[in-house]
């Protein structure tokens, strides 16, 4: 198990805002990976720093031995980094075999035409989109749509997979489908980096978890330790609720309840 | 010493009549997010309207500002609500294919009813000698006008009701929607005023220069490389383009010759387009 | 709903055309030269509109450089003659040299996008426009560019420049078919969708852009040198027409963007309706330019292939049925 990705001291700026502050970690193939902050965190930015859509300021990221700080978005997507976006984006004129299509022709490496279209048959099976191939893409319901965004990157073959808050806006039994799904989608190799809100599916999925808050690593280790870190409490229930919990000797967010949703 | 002064004036003369010209493009284009190809047509249909007026009943070109711009007003909201509405959120090609047709009927138009003519309405008003630049008096009170519309503008578009409903729109259609404000009416309206300021420049500019069909593009190429100098949808952003044109045309036409001077304008254009796809200053435009 | 569009049967097409170019090239032994120049022109349209296509249909970038690469073909291609390179050789080296030039411009000029990328386009009509106005030495300025008239009298002429445009037309339509079935002509049509996404899934946008750009510049080079070698004189206002690059986006428009066959229906119905209705109002050949585009942009919006014929049918077809099943009715009672 090697170093997939390793990010160093990775820095932005936008005007006046310090949106990433010298953010350093790594990622060792196969694990799955939590990364979660209070809104405006810069999870985000973090996650277009890492694939180019946005220039850093400073620090590097190095995928798969090769420094790739300042690649352009679809050089990553072709050396194995997908991603997926919290507004689903389509080709709104597409059928949904074609979008999926899309992501296996380019940064999946297809060899043809043809041979995408049955790479593409093939994931939207797998995500259980197969029945919807020929209808267009804007025709599908917002679970489908994460779906097929889902079937898309996995069609681009990555060895490292951004999901950028796959389940927003599902109910519980569609988040229950959406874990399996990811569940099955590690199995495969793919190792995950996962933005996400839900504590349940973090806590359940992530053999480790990264918090980050205003643009700043404050914590990275094992769910368990990392939610009763203080400063990750701190970050998202206040220096107060902090200092009183410091001062009670008490856990800082209970694990049992695993169906909390952190506040924003 | 006094050529450079002179080449200055001339420039700031002609760059305050740009302004008045690009100021009603630059609005249509940041609030509708249209382009108006009409917008050249609208100015040499001013000019024809007071020249005239001028040559047959002896109207003042100065009354005819008036006249002219409630007429231009009229028919730029007319064509706005009529036709330009029903395309305001298609794609570019539709948008700039529509006003560009309906500029060749325009201007057809005026090309059989008017013909091509060069026309100017020449008042002899004296010239200004101040330590050996001249200053005309037609130009002075043409440039002092067209700044005085602008003003007028500026002003209207900040204290008045509509205007900052217009300006609401510009910043955001959505939200502004949201806050009851009836936006078709506002395109309309803000069409209608770009009509106008720029049938208002156009009786300016024939006191000033011969006025031609022949130059209806040339005025809207000025109009562009004004809003991508200075900004959308703004008229501070309408001047520095226009004052900056006038300047670079004076300085240009002097050394490399009148033709000169229009290439260089939009060579100029095309490099600040490639090295800043959204204009130099200002908002970022539409795209 | 483009899954459900009715697509015109692609055999049935490829046959169509078949046959239509069978008709222009038979031209020359079934009518007079005024047909023949017809022809000429429905192929040079044809090719022209084709090209258009490449950057404005599949990559959904509003251009408006036609006139562009047209006129600068005619110049190259007119010095080239005079010059005293062989007419088909200075055809060659002027598609080259407007291939080029398309080539590394395009890298600057996409950077453009939306309503800057169509003003951009027109302005490089313009600065070439200019430019051709003001290099007296080399293009003769206002003063316009003679070219050597091809020796062999006017049939023989017409021919010739009817099967050159006809040759430019295929050569066009067979790079279209390629581009439609290839990778990128599908990656065209993701970044003419959502340029983002494109980006994200793997795509080169700029590689692809610069690509369909260079496609649309390719053959108006070759229409340019031939047109100036057929017209025999080039002149800075005509050769950088506004006309020819608003008309030639218009008639790919009315045929249908970013398919095959589109354009050139389109083509040649403009051809035909100047032809008819226009040349017969040549006052007023501007505003009628003008009325069709407003009426094609509020009724045929999606163009003529775009039009749902089947439905139609089936509803003509269906009112017919209703009719015939009250009176049946009424019969029974």
């Amino acid at each position: 198990m090697g170093r997939l990705l390793e990010v160093q001291a990775l820095d932005k700026h936008f005007g006046g805002l310090h949106a990433t502050r010298e953010v350093s970690f790594a990622l060792e193939e196969g694990e799955i990976v939590g990364l979660i902050g209070p809104n405006g965190a810069g999870k985000t930015t973090l996650v277009n720093l890492i694939t180019g859509v946005v220039r850093a300021d400073g620090g590097s990221v190095v995928f798969r031995g090769r420094d790739v700080t300042a690649q352009r978005p679809w050089q990553a997507a072709r050396s194995g980094l997908a991603r997926t976006f919290q507004i689903v984006q389509p080709f709104p004129q597409m059928t949904v075999l074609e979008n999926v299509c899309a992501g296996a022709l380019f940064a999946g490496h297809a060899a043809s035409l043809a041979q995408a279209e049955r790479d593409a048959m093939d994931h939207l099976e797998f995500v259980g989109l197969a029945h919807e191939a020929r209808r267009p893409a804007t025709a599908l319901t917002l679970p489908s749509r994460k779906r097929l965004e889902l079937a898309k990157s996995l069609a681009m073959r990555p060895r490292l997979l951004l999901l950028d808050e796959v389940n927003a806006g599902l109910n519980t039994a569609e988040i229950d489908q959406a874990l399996a799904l990811m569940r099955a989608i590690a199995a495969r190799g793919v190792t995950i980096l996962l933005i996400e809100h839900l504590m349940k599916v973090v806590m359940s999925l992530s053999q480790r978890i990264l918090v980050l808050h205003q643009g700043e690593l404050i914590a990275q280790g094992e769910p368990q330790a990392v939610i009763r870190d203080a400063r990750v409490v701190e970050a998202y229930l206040g220096s107060k609720f902090a200092a009183r919990q410091a001062a009670h000797g008490v856990a800082a967010t209970p694990a049992a309840d695993t169906t909390t949703e952190v506040h924003r | 010493m006094s050529l450079y002064a002179q080449i200055v004036v001339n420039g700031l003369m002609l760059g305050a009549l740009y302004a008045c010209i690009a100021v009603g493009f630059s609005l249509v284009w940041g609030v509708l997010n249209v382009i108006n190809m009409l917008h050249g047509s609208f100015i040499v249909l001013g000019g024809y309207l007071a020249y005239f007026a001028w040559l047959h009943w002896q109207v003042s070109p100065f009354v005819m500002l008036l006249a002219v711009s409630v007429g231009l007003f009229l028919l730029g909201f007319l064509l706005q609500y009529g036709l330009v509405n029903r395309v305001v959120s298609q794609p570019v090609l539709t948008t700039l294919t529509l006003t560009f047709g309906l500029d060749m009927i325009l201007y057809n138009l005026m090309n059989v009813w008017f013909d091509a003519t060069p026309r100017r309405i020449s008042l002899d008003l004296g010239r200004l000698d101040l330590n050996g630049v001249i200053v005309p008096n037609d130009r002075l009170l043409a440039m002092l006008l067209a700044l005085a519309m602008t003003g007028v503008l500026y002003l209207v578009l900040r204290s008045s009701r509509i205007g900052r409903a217009i300006v609401a729109v510009r910043m955001d259609r959505d939200a502004a929607t949201l806050m009851g404000i009836r936006v078709g009416r506002v395109y309309a309206i803000t069409f209608g005023i770009g009509a106008l300021m720029a049938g208002a420049c156009g009786v300016l500019m024939s006191v000033v220069f011969p006025i031609t069909t022949n130059i209806t593009g040339l005025l809207l190429g000025k109009a562009f490389v004004i809003c991508v100098i200075g900004g959308l949808g703004t008229v501070p952003g309408a001047l520095v383009g226009g004052l900056a044109l006038g300047l670079i045309e004076s300085v240009a036409g002097n050394f490399l010759g009148a033709q000169s001077a229009i290439l260089v304008g939009s060579l100029l254009m095309l490099v600040l387009l490639m090295t800043r796809p959204t204009g130099l200053i200002g908002k970022r435009g539409y795209q | 709903m483009n899954a459900n569009r009715f697509r015109f049967p692609a055999r049935g097409a490829h046959l169509l055309f078949a046959g239509g170019v069978l008709l222009l090239a038979a031209m020359p032994f079934l009518a007079d030269n005024y047909f023949v120049r017809l022809a000429t022109f429905v192929c040079m349209y044809g090719a022209l509109a084709l090209s258009w296509n490449f950057i404005g249909g599949y990559a959904g970038y509003p251009s408006f450089s036609t006139a562009a690469f047209v006129g600068l073909g005619s110049y190259v291609g007119g010095l080239l003659q005079n010059a005293g390179v062989p007419m088909v050789l200075a055809w060659l080296g002027a598609t080259v040299f407007v291939s080029l030039f398309a080539a590394l411009l395009g890298g600057a000029i996409l950077r453009m996008k939306g309503h800057y990328f169509a003003i951009g386009s027109i302005t490089l009509v313009e600065v070439l426009r200019m430019v051709a106005s003001l290099w007296v030495d080399v293009t003769g300025g206002g003063d316009g560019l003679n070219i050597r008239i091809l020796d062999g009298g006017p049939d023989f002429a017409g021919r010739v420049f009817l099967y050159a445009m006809l040759a430019v037309m295929l050569c066009a339509w067979a790079t279209t078919l390629a581009v439609e079935r290839s990778r990128l002509g599908f990656g065209l049509r993701c970044i003419s969708q959502n340029e983002e996404a494109a980006d994200m899934v793997g795509i080169d946008t700029n590689r692809y852009k610069t690509a369909a750009y260079t496609l649309s510049a390719v053959y108006c080079g070759t229409v340019g040198a031939i047109y100036a070698s057929w017209v025999s004189y080039i002149a800075p206002t005509d050769a950088f027409g506004i006309l020819l690059t608003l008309k030639v986006p218009v008639m790919a428009m009315l045929g249908g963007l970013g398919t095959v066959y589109g354009p050139l229906v389109g083509a040649t119905a403009f051809v035909l309706m100047e032809e008819t209705i226009w040349a017969r109002f040549l006052d007023y050949h501007q505003a009628i330019l003008g009325v069709v585009i407003v009426l094609l942009i509020f009724f045929l919006p999606g163009g003529l292939l775009k039009i749902d014929y089947r439905r139609g049918l089936a509803r003509i077809r269906s009112a017919a049925w209703a009719r015939a099943g009250r009176a049946t009715a009424t019969e029974v009672r």
